[in-house]
């Protein structure tokens, strides 16, 4: 405390500077401050006015204690997904369903998650969410439902689906919160084991669970867990609904099959479109580039490494004993320095060459992409579109965090079915700008994750409307999505997705990011480009036959009354020939304006891409278009249940030709799509 | 100038029986324009029949398919060929309409009776069942097709019954018989005698002629000028005009009169690019109809004005210069390129001399030094003085 320090003691709240300063220098921003402080001295009351005389720190420090993290997001719950009723609702199903997907792939299962939403009475809303997953240790249930940040994924750097350990016990506590009841969990570890049944309460000041209920019970079910949490909702259908969360997290994991029970009545089936998990993720270290200075001093102080060498190579991932080295001798320090002794400056030093050092990428065998075919699957049976094409970035990092972005695009079909349906020719449209299609839909993953809220300031989001659309035949105004009956997905998988909120709604906006999804974005934007243009010609040539077909009757009474010819037969050679001169137009012509695939493919679908697949859903499939394609895994049992098959011998530019996924089911199940999707 | 548009010629409707006779004489080749209509359609019929696109063979009416005949002096129409196909996006209208054309032409034949371009128009002119198209939608649409049969089929314009309106006048010591009428040309009052779209010898025909040479003149308002002054009578010569550049009609009726006559042709057009093209197609022909250049072209016609040396020569006042604009001189340079001007030195100057000059005259340039001097001063001294003319 200097001189100049003249706040009087009971003023604890205004924060004046203890830097010594030089009244008389007028210059200096701080002088000014200190000049300031003795006039609000000065004036004996300050401005605000208070019953009781002023707060002591004495005073103050009574009422200054821990708040527990429980209570914090308690009256946070907006920073949780909370902010209303349907969002409520929504954030609910979502937190159970990541957390039984993470269970069900870590333990190797296919996932089976039922989701059943009942309404109690008017905003009162009961949601059940079972999965067949491995089932959680009895011991264990109270802290993971019961207790804000506890979970496994949050120590670790691990692509996964939930990351912090908060989103279902803050579910379970809003329940609490707003209905009174406890989280309800029933768990079964296998077929031999008897379910757990507990019910809980969350003490939001002590952050602990408070187990209301502990029995044994009887249920139909082997193995997995159901959480059961009353709670104030609305349930709506639409965007950014439970039905919406699940369709698309039906497409990012075709792996997984869903069953919901809206409180409509009916039951919505997911059908399972693959047999095969994702690929399992690898815990890494790490990254030098990824961490931050007090990340790191932290880590120094907690290394269970006695040598400054040892600690460079084992914590971090892409350090090598020789690059250690090299490190410390840039710091000018040896290797062997006991870790004890490092100094936070040391410390500090080190940290800033390692930024420097060149060092190689982290590896990326810590992530597991969708994958083009996987995702191809995902949006061929739930999106009923009639033009599919997607891509997989190799992996890339930001801030030494690993991470790999896959773009889907499907394309017409249904999907304009509302609306107008085509876009390539959109420019026919004149004049009427807003009859033309609505704008794109784009669907956001964060590891397979849907995110449904603040599409804007998702860095995805901007990369799509950054990206220029007219060049792949879409129409699109300045700063805006492009229009056009699209789908575009677009997934981040990373061992640490940089969410903007903890409500885990955004990606923030790093440029190589940005980058990637744009590079994506542009690989399927070129194959839905070559697939615009080829309706378009098919579309000139079909104009073109109506011109020719318009003519023919004016050729032939003129030729007739020129020369005594057989009319007939001269129509019908130039009907003949209009047919040969405009053949391109023949497969448009007969469907409406829709691509058909061809009857006999050759190399794949009739366009030539990678990771392309175009439906035609006009025309009743004929037996030998869509099902040359023979999976070997030959049963039928476990045949995928897909409502679509895929256009004969699609091509994947990875994974290997045996991956093809047997189609011999889908032909019948292709007719009957939409009445398996919507059962009563 | 006068518009192509021609509407109808009602005498020559009215007075269809006396045609019919005076078309007899041609009757034998009226039977092959007939049939060749009818072999165009039989070859349409037999393209479609072996599978193939059904075409019309059109030469080509363009710069690049003429050729100057440097023994006959005219502008010969080349070998080059244009396919016209039904099954081409670009052509198949325009394939359509030929044929609807042919069709009126071999009604009209076979009938006997002649028809305007502009009647050919609407006999062809309909709309397409089932459509809101009409087959044609302007006469300029029809107009180019009419000419494109004629190449197609080898035929004359008369030949297939069609007729263009009247343009030119002329006036002079001459007497004609035209559709059995007798006309004394130097008693035909203010507009002189009209010269019709067809002028063929079974059409027009001389009786007597008193005129010792022709004097073709750009517009009807010089026209005038020469009729009022009774230029003709003091001169013993014919007077034409053909309303800009000259119609087929008046084409024909100049070279016969040229040739079956022996009168000798002087020109007078305006000094700019356009007149030197007009002076070019009387005398060579047009690059558009050159298959028509060897009945129309008259290669002794002289150019005697007005000459881009006339400015200096006559002493004229600086009012009357247009400047060039530069598709004017963009127009002579071309016009100098021709092969038949390309190799005449004094024309080369000519168009040498309206380039530096930088303007244009009209031939009214000379009214204004008085209202007399053009026809009693300027043209007797251009026709007597051979040095000034052009060849």
């Amino acid at each position: 405390m200097t001189e100049t320090q003249v706040a009087p003691p009971d003023k604890t709240e205004t924060l004046t500077t203890s830097q010594p300063e030089l009244p008389g220098d007028p210059d200096s921003r701080e002088a000014s401050v200190a000049k300031a402080a003795p006039k609000t001295t000065g004036r004996k009351s300050p401005v605000r006015k208070k019953k009781t005389g002023n707060a002591t720190a004495e005073s103050m420090a009574k009422q200054q204690r821990e708040i527990s993290i429980s209570e914090f997001f308690a009256k946070n719950r907006h920073l949780l997904g909370f902010d209303n009723k349907r969002k409520a609702l929504l954030t609910t199903v979502k937190e159970a369903v990541d957390n039984s997907l993470d269970a069900c792939e870590e333990a190797g299962i296919l996932p089976e998650i039922h989701v059943r939403v009942t309404q109690v009475k008017d905003d009162r809303f009961r949601v059940t969410i079972r999965d067949n997953g491995p089932g959680i240790v009895k011991a264990q249930i109270p802290n993971i439902f019961g207790k804000l940040l506890y979970g496994s994924k949050f120590h670790r750097l691990k692509m996964s689906r939930g990351q912090q350990g908060i989103g279902i016990s803050a579910a379970g506590m809003y329940g609490l919160i707003t209905t009174g009841k406890p989280v309800h969990i029933i768990s079964r570890t296998s077929p031999r084991a008897q379910a757990h049944d507990y019910s809980l309460a969350i003490d939001t000041k002590k952050n602990k669970p408070d187990i209301i209920r502990d029995s044994a019970i009887e249920v139909d079910w082997d193995r997995g867990t159901q959480v059961t949490i009353e709670l104030q909702a609305a349930y709506n259908k639409g965007r950014q609904s439970v039905d919406e969360y699940l369709e698309l997290t039906a497409i990012a994991n075709p792996h997984a099959q869903f069953i919901f029970y809206p409180p409509t009545g009916e039951t919505i089936e997911c059908p399972r479109g693959t047999e095969e998990l994702p690929e399992e993720t690898n815990e890494i270290k790490p990254h030098p580039y990824g961490i931050e200075l007090g990340t790191f001093i932290k880590m120094v102080k907690e290394t269970s490494a006695k040598h400054l060498g040892k600690f460079l190579a084992t914590e971090f991932s892409r350090v090598s004993d020789a690059v250690a080295k090299k490190v410390c001798k840039a710091a000018s320090v040896t290797p062997q320095t006991y870790m004890g002794s490092v100094s936070p400056q040391v410390a500090e030093k080190i940290y800033s060459v390692l930024q420097e050092t060149k060092l190689k990428a982290p590896s990326t065998n810590c992530l597991a992409p969708i994958g083009a075919e996987t995702i191809l699957t995902g949006l061929l049976k739930e999106i009923k579109a009639e033009f599919y094409t997607a891509s997989t970035r190799p992996p890339s990092v930001y801030r030494g965090n690993p991470f790999q972005i896959e773009v889907g695009i499907a394309y017409g079909g249904e999907l304009g079915s509302d609306k107008h349906d085509d876009v390539g020719e959109d420019e026919n449209g004149k004049g009427k700008k807003d009859a033309g299609p609505g704008q794109v839909r784009v669907i956001r993953f964060a590891n397979r994750v849907p995110l449904l809220y603040q599409q804007s300031s998702c860095c995805t989001f901007k990369a799509v409307v950054e990206t220029a659309w007219n060049n792949y035949g879409l129409s699109q105004s300045k700063g805006a999505l492009p229009r056009g009956p699209v789908v575009i997905l677009i997934h981040m998988a990373s061992v640490w997705v940089p969410f903007i909120s903890e409500g885990k709604e955004a990606i923030a906006d790093y440029d190589e990011i940005r980058k990637e999804v744009r590079l994506a974005i542009s690989e399927c934007g070129r194959r839905l480009a070559t697939l615009l243009r080829r309706k378009k010609k098919k579309a000139d040539y079909g104009k073109r036959r109506d011109v020719f077909t318009r003519y023919i009757d004016e050729v032939v009474s003129a030729t007739r009354a020129i020369a005594t010819i057989n009319k007939e037969d001269f129509r019908r050679n130039l009907v003949a020939l209009s047919k040969v001169y405009t053949a391109q137009a023949d497969m448009e012509f007969d469907d409406h304006g829709k691509v058909i695939k061809k009857k006999k493919p050759t190399d794949g679908n009739d366009l030539g891409l990678q990771n392309t697949i175009v439906v035609n859903r006009n025309s009743p499939p004929t037996d030998t278009a869509a099902y040359d394609q023979v999976g070997d895994t030959g049963d039928e049992e476990t045949a995928p249940n897909i409502a679509d098959a895929p256009a004969p011998g699609m091509l994947f530019d990875t994974g290997e030709p045996k991956r093809k996924r047997p189609a011999s089911k889908a032909e019948k199940s292709k007719r009957s799509g939409k009445k398996a999707k919507k059962k009563r | 100038m006068a518009t192509k548009r021609g509407h109808t010629a009602p005498a020559k409707k009215s007075g269809a029986s006396a045609k019919r006779s005076s078309f007899g004489k041609s009757r034998a080749k009226k039977n092959t324009t007939d049939q060749n209509i009818e072999a165009l359609a039989r070859a349409v019929v037999a393209m479609a029949e072996d599978e193939q696109d059904p075409a019309i063979a059109i030469p080509t009416r363009s710069l690049s398919n003429v050729a100057y005949n440097e023994k006959t002096r005219h502008v010969e129409m080349g070998g080059n060929k244009q396919s016209r196909n039904f099954f081409n996006y670009g052509q198949a209208k325009r394939f359509m309409q030929t044929m609807l054309v042919a069709s009126k032409c071999k009604e009209l034949i076979a009938i006997n009776k002649t028809a305007s371009i502009r009647q050919i128009y609407y006999m062809a002119k309909h709309t397409i069942k089932g459509t809101k198209e009409k087959t044609f939608d302007d006469q300029a649409e029809s107009d180019p097709i009419i000419e494109d049969l004629e190449v197609a089929i080898d035929s004359l314009r008369e030949e297939l019954h069609v007729f263009a309106s009247n343009r030119g006048n002329l006036a002079g010591p001459i007497t004609l018989v035209d559709m059995g009428n007798t006309l004394d040309c130097a008693a035909m009052g203010s507009a002189g005698y009209a010269v019709p779209s067809i002028c063929e010898p079974d059409m027009i025909k001389f009786k007597k002629c008193g005129a010792k040479f022709i004097l073709h003149v750009e517009k009807d308002t010089v026209w005038r000028r020469f009729h009022e002054d009774r230029f003709w009578e003091t001169h013993n010569c014919i007077v034409s005009h053909g309303g800009g550049q000259p119609a087929r009609g008046m084409r024909r009726l100049l070279r016969r009169m040229h040739e079956e006559l022996k009168l000798p042709v002087f020109v007078l057009l305006d000094n700019d690019p356009w007149g030197y093209y007009i002076y070019s197609v009387i005398k060579h022909g047009s690059i558009n109809l050159a298959y028509e250049s060897r009945r129309m072209a008259i290669p002794d016609a002289r150019f005697i004005g007005v000459s881009s040396f006339d400015y200096d020569r006559c002493d004229m006042s600086d009012d009357v210069k247009i400047e060039l604009d530069a598709s004017d001189i963009k127009r002579a340079k071309q016009i100098g390129n021709y092969p038949w001007f390309a190799k005449k030195k004094p024309w080369q100057k000519e168009i040498k001399k309206m380039l530096s000059n930088g303007f244009k005259m009209e031939v009214e340039a000379m009214i204004s030094k008085n209202l007399s001097y053009l026809t009693e001063e300027y043209v007797p001294m251009k026709i007597k003085d051979k040095k000034q003319w052009l060849d």
